[in-house]
């Protein structure tokens, strides 16, 4: 068996006592700092590598894969006990996983975040050794109007994200997609609806509109209520484990993000982010079953699901950057400089001509996320204390940490700027009832599908045939097509059965 | 014709104004065709969208009835210009306005004044407990920031500490 043999070498180069320690230091570090509101993996990634150069190359990439891991769970943490999406992945875990908190119910949410995350990861990592090469042809397979299509798509379940009214949230993400436009076209250059403001030739910052829309615009609207008939937070806790009928509803959602997962996150750019909003619409979809808390109010499927898929594909978005040296997404572009320093370059070659630095790196992964759940699982305690922190002492140092989050991102004041105007515009859209979850996703897709718009249709010569021509897209669009009616559905029946009543 | 939906009907009409204006900004720039898309091309069409979305959301607002109207409800001003302000004085004081010549006052001065300016914005503001709350804040961050993660910031007004 080649791939017990791989994995072993790959065991053997990183299971060492030292590797171990710099595992779970990294993980640490990266926990610790993502869980402060509007630092995100990335930028956690960047401020802690300095810190792995000294290193030897096999120890450094284990210690950045600890910090990866470690951010994210901490990102993930933030969601879930203050509402603040620290990444986009994080947005779909805020919608259920802050209810839960809200309910008491801050540790199972937490720990099924995490269990959710280490079983997607082992997955993951097993996916990654056995199938890597074969599924790079499949990336390949994918040209800019088979992306255009499974962006359509994602925006499509993204309509699931919220609980109110259809219209509504399909205008959200249409919103979305303009916010996302704003700064300079990567084409021609030229400056959009910046108004001639220089620090918006780069776009609007994506920590800006999720701190203001998501933490500003919840804060206000919570004091808006009267101290007395305000719960944030129920005073019970109530258990720091999930109960039996917790771990029976969330393992089907985990099984179904994991799979949904380790798919998408081999499309480079936005597959594994699609992965996490995939799965929380795959999971809405599916009939409650009795008793079962509704999606949007805490359901705990809704946190495990979107955990898995986002760690799932975040351990098979590696697979494009070894196979094919393109990275994924941003934190992956941060670990290709990673291992350029240490003279590797990733691509084909990698896994031939020096198979102990795959393969260590693959079961890095690994142990990664082994630690995280070595380290997490009992700090669930301290972070539900958080949460005993009477309200009127949390909201200022709530207030405080998006201040300096977005600050820091660029150190520059116009971000804090951008925050403010996001926070009323986020209470106005409490206040009309326009659920935000949906726009974050159109923010961040926006460039990426006009980008593989232009490039799908300069290809065809401007003809838009091309999108139903081509097998791959024409499936995707089907299901589109299929999602909508199967999201419409419900409406027109309840249309129907109110007119019922009325006869 | 009567507001069946305060929400929708306010919400539908700020959409289309937004996606009106959006589309018009999208024609200053280049549009092209299909096969050469200028700047212009894919927000003409989300802005067209997206006015078209919240002409219909105004529609339905006005066609389909609801229980109680869907009001908006009152706007609660304090805590909105409580938070809002709190943000906005922490970035004045963090970064100067170098406009009207107002100097950075470093990190330190700007969390005391978020502190204060935030905790207005909820029931009970106790000056004690307020303190308190913002020496731990600035202390943490000072230390978290700072100190550990090594934040380029301005700590101290720029006429101390230059």
């Amino acid at each position: 068996m080649d791939l017990i043999t791989n994995l072993s070498i790959g065991f053997g180069v990183a299971f060492t006592a030292q590797n171990l320690v710099y595992a779970f230091v990294g993980c640490l570090l990266g926990t610790l700092i993502g869980v402060l509101p509007g630092i995100g993996p990335v930028a956690t990634i960047a401020m802690l590598l300095p810190a792995t150069y000294a290193l030897p190359p096999v120890s450094a990439l284990i210690m950045l894969a600890g910090i990866y891991y470690g951010a994210q769970y901490g990102g993930s943490t933030t969601a879930i006990l203050v509402n603040l999406p620290g990444e986009s992945s994080s947005v779909v875990t805020v919608i259920d996983g802050y209810q839960m908190a809200r309910k008491g119910r801050a540790g199972p949410a937490l720990a099924a975040a995490g269990l959710g995350s280490f079983f997607a990861g082992c997955v993951g990592t097993l996916i990654l050794a056995a199938f890597a090469p074969p599924l790079t042809e499949l990336a390949f397979k994918f040209g800019p109007a088979e992306y255009f299509s499974l962006m359509i798509l994602g925006l499509i379940g993204a309509v699931v994200l919220a609980s109110g009214s259809l219209l509504k949230a399909i205008t959200m993400i249409l919103l979305g997609l303009a916010l996302g436009l704003v700064g300079t076209d990567v084409n021609s250059g030229v400056a959009r609806y910046s108004f001639d403001i220089p620090e918006l030739t780069d776009g609007i910052g994506f920590i800006a509109i999720a701190m203001g829309v998501f933490g500003y615009g919840e804060i206000i609207a919570n004091l808006a209520v009267p101290e007395h008939e305000r719960e944030v937070f129920t005073a019970k806790v109530k258990g720091l484990w999930p109960t039996r009928q917790d771990f029976k509803d969330m393992t089907p959602a985990v099984l179904r993000g994991t799979a949904l997962g380790s798919a998408l996150g081999i499309l480079p750019g936005g597959g594994a982010l699609l992965s996490a909003f995939a799965a929380y619409t795959i999971e809405k979809k599916i009939k409650l079953k009795q008793g079962e808390m509704a999606f949007g109010k805490g359901n705990i499927r809704g946190v495990a699901g979107p955990e898995s898929a986002n760690n799932a594909g975040a351990q098979t978005s590696f697979i494009p950057l070894l196979t094919l040296g393109i990275p994924p997404n941003a934190v992956m572009a941060l670990m290709v400089g990673a291992m350029t320093i240490h003279n590797i370059q990733p691509g084909p070659q990698v896994m031939t001509s020096n198979p102990e630095l795959f393969w260590g790196l693959i079961a890095s992964m690994w142990i990664g996320n082994l630690m995280l759940i070595v380290l997490n699982l009992p700090m669930i305690g301290i972070w539900i204390k958080l949460l005993t922190i009477p309200y009127k002492w949390l909201f200022p140092s709530i207030v405080l940490f998006c201040a300096v989050g977005v600050y820091s991102e660029n150190n520059n004041t116009f971000d804090v700027w951008m925050v403010a105007i996001f926070g009323i515009v986020g209470y106005l859209f409490l206040k009309l009832k326009c659920e935000p979850a949906p726009l974050l996703l159109g923010f961040i897709l926006g460039p990426m599908m006009e980008e593989n718009l232009r490039r799908a249709l300069l290809l065809s010569r401007g003809d838009w045939s091309v999108f139903v021509m081509r097998p791959l897209s024409a499936g995707l669009l089907v299901a589109a097509a299929l999602l909508l009616i199967v999201v419409l559905l419900p409406s027109v029946k309840a249309k129907r059965e109110e007119a019922f009543v009325e006869d | 014709m009567r507001i069946k939906s305060q929400r929708d009907f306010c919400s539908g009409v700020l959409f289309s104004a937004f996606g009106v204006a959006f589309a018009w900004g999208a024609t200053t720039y280049n549009v092209g065709t299909g096969a050469r898309m200028g700047p212009g091309y894919f927000p003409l069409i989300v802005g067209i969208l997206i006015a078209l979305m919240g002409v219909l959301i105004t529609l339905k607002a006005l066609a389909v009835e609801t229980e109680d109207g869907e009001p908006i409800g009152r706007i609660a001003w304090k805590p909105l210009v409580f938070i809002i302000g709190a943000n906005l004085m922490f970035g004045v004081l963090l970064g100067g306005l170098p406009g009207i010549g107002l100097p950075s006052m470093g990190l330190i001065v700007a969390i005391y004044a978020l502190t204060f300016i935030a905790s207005l914005a909820g029931d009970n503001f106790g000056w004690k407990g307020v303190t308190i709350l913002a020496t731990i804040l600035a202390l943490g961050s000072y230390l978290a920031f700072v100190v550990a993660l090594k934040l380029q910031f301005q700590v101290w007004p720029t006429f101390i500490s230059g």
